[in-house]
C-alpha cells in the first residue's frame, strides 16, 4: 500500500512531504548537498536574509543544555541580493523547493527583501522572520506586538504573491493572537515556533555562557511547549500552520501533525544527524500504513480530544 | 563526502586519570580521513548530551590487509560528553560523522615539518606525521604538557622517526614551561633559507603565541583550531573564526568548512572566543 505524503501548505504551496529542514539550521541548503538528496525534502528553509551582509554575534555563538541547546548567531549572511546570484540557481538545479526566510531592521527592508526575491527565479515561498530573539533591531520586536506583525505581514504582502509564512515567536502569552493577526494581514500560513529566549551563566566565572548574553533555546526541552502552542493556534486560526520545536524523530512530527501542523520543520536534530529526512520519511510512511490511513492530510488536525474538553483552546490556567 | 557510522568501540585505553584513547570501528570514516580532519562524536543515541562533539582523527588503524579498519580518538575529560567516552566499555556505540573539515597541507621533501602541540592539541598529529614520513619528510614535534605524566605517545612518534622537543609545565620531562621554549630555541638556530613548515594545536594562547613567534622568524604556521561546533556541515554558523584575508576587514568564517586548519597569520586572535573584557 502507497500512502501520499504530499501536503498543502497554502497559498498554492504544495510539498511532496511534510519535512521542512528549519530556517538558521540547514545553511543555505547547498551545504547539505553532499549528504542528503535536497529534492528529497518538502522543503528547505535557508537561513534568514537581510537586504544586506550581516557578520553576526562573536562567540561564543552556542551553549547545550539539558536536552536542548541556546544560540545567538545574531544572522551572519550574505544578503538576499548575494542569495539570489550565488545560492539559488545551485538550489534549483538540485530541485530544492526554496522557502526563502526574510528578517528586516524596518518594515521598509522587508518589503525590500520580498520584493527582490520576487522577482527571483526559483523561490517558493517566503518565510518571515518576526521571531528572532538575537538582534536588536527587527525581528521578534514586530513579532511580539500585534500591531507590529500586522503591518509587516500587510506590507510584504502588498509587494508579493509569493505564498507567505511568517514566522512566530513563543515568547508571548497568547500566540493564537498573532497567528490571527497574520491571517487577517493577507498571510497564507504561519510557522511557529522560533526559539524561546533563554540564558545560561557559567558559575565558575559567573559570566554569560553565550557572547551576546541571551539566546534562543531549542530542542527537545521546547517540543510539549510547541506542540501546545500549535494546538491553540489550530483551536483558534482556520490557517495551515507549519509546526516546530525538538522534533526528533517521526513520532515527534506527528505530535505537530496531529495537534494540527499541515507540515513540520526540523531543525536542531539536522545537527545531530544530517542523514535524519529519509529516517523521518520512513517513520511517517510505516504510521500512516500502520494506521490505515492513506495520506498526510487524514492525519493533520486528528487530535482525540477528551469530550468535556473538546474545542476548548485554552490551557489550565 | 562524509559518511555517519554507529561506530563500535574496540578498546578504550586509559593514559591518565583524564586522558584516554579511544578505538572505533570506523572503516569508512577512516579510508576518506586526512590529516587535520576532524569527525562528529556523539555517545549513543539520548539527549543528553543531545549535540555531537568534534574531535580530531588521532590515529588511523588498518587491518592485516593494510586496509583502513577504524581511528582513534585522543580524549581529555572536561564535559559531559568527553566524560561519557572516558567511561566507555569495548562494545558500547559511538556515532561518527565525517570526515570533515580542511586538512592540513602536508609539506614535501626537501621542506621540512615541525608540528607544535600542547596538551590534547596532539590529536591531529599522530595522523600528520604518518603522511609526513610517508613522504619523507623530516618531522619534529615539539610537545608540551603540564607533567611528564601527560606526554603520551612518545614512542609511536619515535618509531615514525619524529624528533621530539618536549616542555612540562613542572619540570618534570624536557624544558619547564612552555612548548615554546623550545620552538624558540630551534627557531633561533635555523638558517632562514631553511624550508620548515608549521603546525600548531593547542590551546588558543599557545597557537596565538607559536604564530607570533614563527612570524618574526619570517615564518608561517597552520594552526588546527577547536571551535564550539554545532553541526561540523556548515549548518549552524556557531563554529566560527574572525580570519582577515588580503588585507580587508575580518570577516566570520566558519571552521567547520573552512578550517579547522586556518593559516595562523590570518586568523584575528582577539576576536577569537570568549567574551570581550
Amino acid at each position: 500500500m502507497s500512502v501520499d505524503l504530499s501536503v498543502d501548505v497554502g497559498g498554492g504551496l504544495r510539498l511532496a512531504n511534510p519535512f521542512i529542514a528549519a530556517s538558521g539550521c540547514f545553511g543555505y541548503g547547498v551545504e547539505y548537498a553532499d549528504v542528503v538528496d535536497l529534492a528529497t525534502l518538502g522543503a528547505v528553509a535557508v537561513k534568514g536574509l537581510f537586504l544586506d551582509e550581516r557578520e553576526g554575534h562573536p562567540p561564543e555563538r552556542i551553549v547545550e543544555t539539558p536536552s536542548g541547546m541556546l544560540n545567538a548567531i545574531g544572522l551572519q549572511g550574505i544578503g538576499v541580493r548575494r542569495f539570489v546570484a550565488e545560492k539559488l540557481p545551485p538550489l534549483r538545479w538540485r530541485g530544492a523547493v526554496v522557502i526563502v526566510n526574510i528578517c528586516g531592521s524596518t518594515i521598509d527592508e522587508y518589503a525590500e527583501v520580498a520584493r527582490i526575491l520576487d522577482d527571483a527565479e526559483g523561490v517558493a515561498a517566503i518565510e518571515l522572520n518576526i521571531s528572532c530573539p538575537n538582534i536588536r533591531k527587527g525581528g521578534m520586536a514586530f513579532g511580539c506586538s500585534l500591531r507590529g506583525t500586522h503591518d509587516v505581514v500587510a506590507a510584504v504582502r502588498g509587494v508579493t504573491r509569493l505564498p507567505l509564512i511568517p514566522k512566530l515567536t513563543p515568547n508571548v502569552t497568547d500566540v493564537a493572537a498573532f497567528a490571527a493577526a497574520a491571517r487577517d494581514a493577507g498571510a497564507d500560513a504561519v510557522s511557529l515556533v522560533n526559539t524561546f529566549l533563554a540564558m545560561a551563566i557559567d558559575v565558575e566565572t559567573r559570566r554569560p555562557r553565550l557572547s551576546n548574553v541571551m539566546g534562543g533555546l531549542s530542542g527537545p526541552a521546547i517540543r510539549p511547549i510547541a506542540v501546545r502552542m500549535v494546538h491553540e493556534c489550530r483551536q483558534a486560526v482556520p490557517l495551515p500552520i507549519i509546526g516546530m520545536g525538538g522534533v526528533m524523530n517521526a513520532d515527534d512530527a506527528l505530535e505537530f501533525l496531529i495537534a494540527g501542523a499541515t507540515a513540520v520543520q526540523v531543525g536542531t536534530a539536522n545537527f545531530v544527524d544530517p542523514f535524519i529526512w529519509g529516517k523521518l520519511v520512513a517513520g511517517l510512511t510505516g504510521y500512516l500504513e500502520r494506521h490505515g490511513m492513506a495520506g498526510v492530510t487524514e492525519v493533520v488536525g486528528s487530535l482525540e480530544l477528551p469530550a468535556r474538553d473538546a474545542g476548548s483552546p485554552s490551557v489550565a490556567s | 563526502m562524509p559518511v555517519d557510522v554507529d561506530a563500535v568501540v574496540l578498546s578504550n585505553t586509559r593514559l591518565s586519570s583524564d586522558y584516554n584513547v579511544l578505538a572505533l570501528a570506523a572503516p569508512d570514516v577512516a579510508a576518506r580521513a586526512g590529516p587535520g580532519q576532524f569527525v562528529m562524536v556523539k555517545p549513543g543515541f539520548g539527549d543528553h548530551p543531545l549535540l555531537r562533539r568534534p574531535f580530531s582523527v588521532f590515529e588511523v588503524f588498518e587491518d592485516d590487509a593494510g586496509r583502513a579498519a577504524g581511528l582513534s580518538l585522543l580524549n581529555k575529560r572536561i564535559g559531559v560528553t568527553t566524560r561519557a567516552l572516558f567511561g566507555l566499555e569495548p562494545g558500547a556505540v559511538v556515532r561518527c560523522l565525517g570526515p570533515l573539515g580542511r586538512p592540513f597541507s602536508p609539506a614535501a621533501p626537501p621542506e621540512r615539518a615541525w608540528m607544535v602541540a600542547g596538551g590534547v592539541g596532539l590529536a591531529p598529529f599522530h595522523s600528520l606525521a604518518v603522511a609526513l614520513r610517508a613522504r619523507g619528510v623530516e618531522a619534529t614535534l615539539f610537545y608540551g604538557a603540564r607533567s611528564a605524566g601527560e606526554l603520551f605517545h612518545l614512542d609511536a612518534f619515535r618509531r615514525l622517526g619524529v624528533r621530539l622537543a618536549l616542555a612540562t609545565d613542572d619540570g618534570s620531562r624536557g624544558d619547564h614551561g612552555l612548548v615554546t621554549l623550545p620552538l624558540e630555541r630551534a627557531l633561533r638556530g635555523l638558517d632562514p633559507a631553511d624550508p620548515v613548515r608549521l603546525y600548531a594545536c593547542g590551546p588558543t594562547p599557545m597557537m596565538r603565541a607559536v604564530t607570533d613567534l614563527a612570524h618574526a622568524h619570517g615564518r608561517r604556521t597552520e594552526v588546527s583550531l577547536e571551535q564550539v561546533m554545532g553541526c561540523g556541515l556548515g549548518g549552524c554558523y556557531s563554529c566560527v573564526v574572525p580570519v582577515r584575508r588580503d588585507g580587508g576587514a575580518p570577516r566570520f568564517v566558519r571552521s567547520c568548512l573552512d578550517g579547522p586548519v586556518f593559516d595562523g597569520g590570518t586568523v584575528v586572535w582577539d576576536g577569537l572566543g570568549g567574551l570581550p573584557g
